[in-house]
């Protein structure tokens, strides 16, 4: 399974893709891929985000699903949904909408 | 200190208008992000993890305080209210909206600051030790001449696209407080029988992954060829340097792969055909930089003995703060404070933007109005009068950084690592502050002495793990992290690289192991006065690894 990731162009937060929403910056709203095909669907939408200067470094990334949540497989990518793990107060995971199983 | 004269100001400014005509275009969609990359690099402007990060150069780690309030200001103004002071003696905004870092940067050049050249491979920002003009054991201010290197090397059209990034330091004294041996080029400044000044030059050190130390390609180069001789190098370097491989790019890979005694003798032969050139520094151009650097005007006052003599009885915080942070001046009445940013269990090098403002007021009040950073991470006073050594302690105390562990265990340096850097394999800050919380007590440091650890979360190390005491580096290792220790690392005169101890540790285990190492060296140095290192080199790694792996490591 897989959902793409990228920073946004402007002030470089990181969102995912959701072909309903756009560029999500809520990792739980992203989109995913469960097969190849869907798969390039995502990275073509990357391409015409990239296109479009809504973002950059379009990435597809691998998740499971844990608990009925997003979560990526690499910590890096788990980071990068949420904050820095040694700020709570800064970042995604310091809003209100925030979704701690990211 | 240095101030800009009107060719740096028409420079910084037209960058500043030039860049933030590029963002602008670049928001606008007007050019690619393959075509905007390569020009916000070129301006400190990297993208991480959470957001952009914006790294501003702080030449020779040197601040007045005009400057410190306003990297304040620009946490306060575009970032999260704090920064990070790196080893490379800059300062890293982890949180900037690419839409807001002209603004920032015009307010920076409103302080003669900027961050051109802090990224890219062109030659970076030139640092040197944060004591220097100060310290009573240096031979001269090295800082001039990284002064007339930065000049020289701003937009230089020759080397601005080297092979690979290009870093230089420079020491003024014996004791090397600038790490020169991990440097592409170190300086060591000092004097010949006649008493001239010089440079001891030293090429081809790094860290990264393929660590290697300077190697003294001449042992006295007079100061009026200070940019004919780096030129020389520049030029042998930028013809022969690789650029076909990356990871085969940088200088010490060169200098490693000819030897050093064939490099110097190919840098010698382009010396020879720019020694008289008009590179060669005139002695009334180094003298009017150097009158830019003139020590404050320090006037006696000799009443410090009595008032630090008293104060030390009155507290005991107080005394061991000044017997850890306190560093001898070469006037008798004066000292250097070192401010520790490894405050238990804090980010090390995080600052909030009060915090630096207090630390402005204080270099205002009490300090020449200067500050420098670190490449430990931390900040200096470099001029205090010792009378006034009290106030300034009650005064850090106040907003938390007078913390007295310069030197000790927990004044770990740590790169940003996963938690905000987009290269990174696994977190640094978190393990620094769990080994910060795990030997807070000040008694057990004092016990242990002096104890460096460098941490980094991958393989380009910019935490200097290689030259720690103690070193960690940040793997990963099917999808987990994964710490590989080093034992034996020292970035001084008698630099070394540590020597990898054997297979690494998984999160929960790191500080256990640390512990573990700490132990053992307890338990075998020859007495207290023998620190880690002096045991490490006089014993080896054996009983460290017999502590680590026990059984394991005998079968092996
Ligand atoms: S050492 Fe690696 S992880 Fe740490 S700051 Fe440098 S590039 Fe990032």
């Amino acid at each position: 399974m897989k959902i793409l990731a990228a920073n946004r162009l402007r002030d470089g937060e990181a969102v995912w893709f959701s072909t309903e929403r756009g560029w999500v910056r809520r990792i739980a709203e992203a989109e995913i891929a469960l097969d190849k095909e869907a798969e390039e669907r995502l990275a073509a939408a990357g391409q015409a985000g990239k296109r479009d200067n809504e973002i950059v470094d379009p990435e597809l990334i691998d998740i499971e699903i844990v608990d009925g949540s997003v979560r990526p497989i690499r910590l890096r990518e788990r980071i990068r949904a949420a904050g820095p793990t040694i700020r709570p107060d800064l970042g995604k995971q310091a809003r209100p909408d925030f979704s701690a199983a990211a | 200190m240095y101030r800009y004269d009107e060719f740096d100001r028409e420079f910084v400014t037209s960058r500043v208008a030039q860049f933030g005509d590029q963002v602008e275009r670049r928001l606008a969609g007007e050019i690619t992000e393959e075509q905007f990359k390569p020009l916000r690099l070129m301006n400190g402007v990297y993208l991480q993890l959470h957001a952009y990060m914006l790294r501003v150069a702080i030449p020779y780690g040197t601040l007045s305080s005009r400057q410190l309030r306003m990297l304040a200001h620009i946490a306060r103004t575009y970032d999260r209210g704090y920064g990070h002071f790196t080893t490379r003696q800059n300062m890293q905004f982890h949180w900037p909206a690419l839409a807001d870092i002209p603004a920032a940067l015009a307010d920076l050049a409103s302080v003669e600051m900027h961050s051109i050249q802090t990224s890219g491979n062109c030659i970076r920002n030139v640092s040197a030790d944060h004591f220097a003009g100060a310290a009573a054991d240096e031979v001269a201010d090295p800082r001039p001449y990284a002064e007339i290197l930065r000049q020289w090397s701003s937009v230089h059209p020759e080397f601005i696209f080297l092979p690979r990034k290009f870093k230089i330091a420079l020491t003024g004294a014996e004791r090397d407080r600038a790490a020169i041996k991990t440097y592409d080029i170190g300086l060591h400044l000092k004097k010949d029988a006649e008493g001239r000044l010089g440079f001891a030059v030293w090429v081809g050190g790094g860290q990264g992954r393929t660590p290697l130390l300077a190697k003294k390609i001449r042992d006295f180069l007079p100061e009026q060829h200070l940019l004919s001789y780096i030129t020389a190098i520049m030029r042998v370097y930028n013809l022969y340097g690789r650029r076909d491989n990356k990871w085969k790019a940088r200088i010490k890979i060169l200098v490693h792969e000819t030897g050093a005694e064939e490099f110097a003798r190919q840098v010698e032969a382009e010396w020879e055909k720019l020694k008289d050139s008009e590179l060669k520094l005139a002695d009334a151009d180094i003298r009017a930089i150097e009158a830019y650097f003139a020590p404050p005007l320090l006037v006696d006052r000799p009443e410090g003995d009595e008032a630090v003599r008293l104060a030390r009885l009155d507290s005991k915080s107080f005394s061991d703060w000044l017997d850890r942070n306190v560093f001898t001046h070469r006037h008798p009445d004066y000292a250097s404070v070192t401010v520790s940013l490894k405050a238990i269990g804090e980010t090390p090098g995080d600052i909030s933007d009060s915090q630096m403002e207090a630390v402005a007021d204080l270099a205002e009040k009490y300090g020449f109005d200067e500050a420098r950073v670190s490449h430990e991470q931390n900040l200096v006073l470099p001029h205090v009068a010792r009378a006034d050594l009290k106030a300034v302690y009650d005064e850090l105390v106040e907003i938390g950084l007078a913390t007295a562990n310069i030197g000790l265990i927990t004044d770990i340096i740590a790169c940003p690592g996963l938690d905000y850097c987009s290269l990174a394999n696994a977190r640094s800050i978190p393990v620094a502050q769990e080994i910060s919380r795990r030997f807070a007590s000040p008694e057990r440091q004092a016990d242990i002495g002096e104890l460096k650890i460098k941490m980094s979360g991958c393989i380009n190390a910019c935490g200097h793990h290689h030259v720690g005491h103690i070193g960690i580096l940040g793997v990963e290792k099917k999808g987990a992290e994964l710490y590989q220790v080093t034992l034996g690392g020292s970035g001084d005169e008698n630099a070394s690289l540590g020597d990898i101890v054997g297979r690494g540790f998984g999160p929960d285990e790191i500080v256990d192991a640390v512990e573990t190492i700490v132990d053992t060296y307890l338990a075998i140095r020859a007495d207290k006065s023998e620190t880690f290192l002096q045991a490490y080199r006089r014993i080896g790694p054996a009983p460290f690894r017999e502590a680590l792996y026990g059984r394991e490591a005998k079968a092996a």
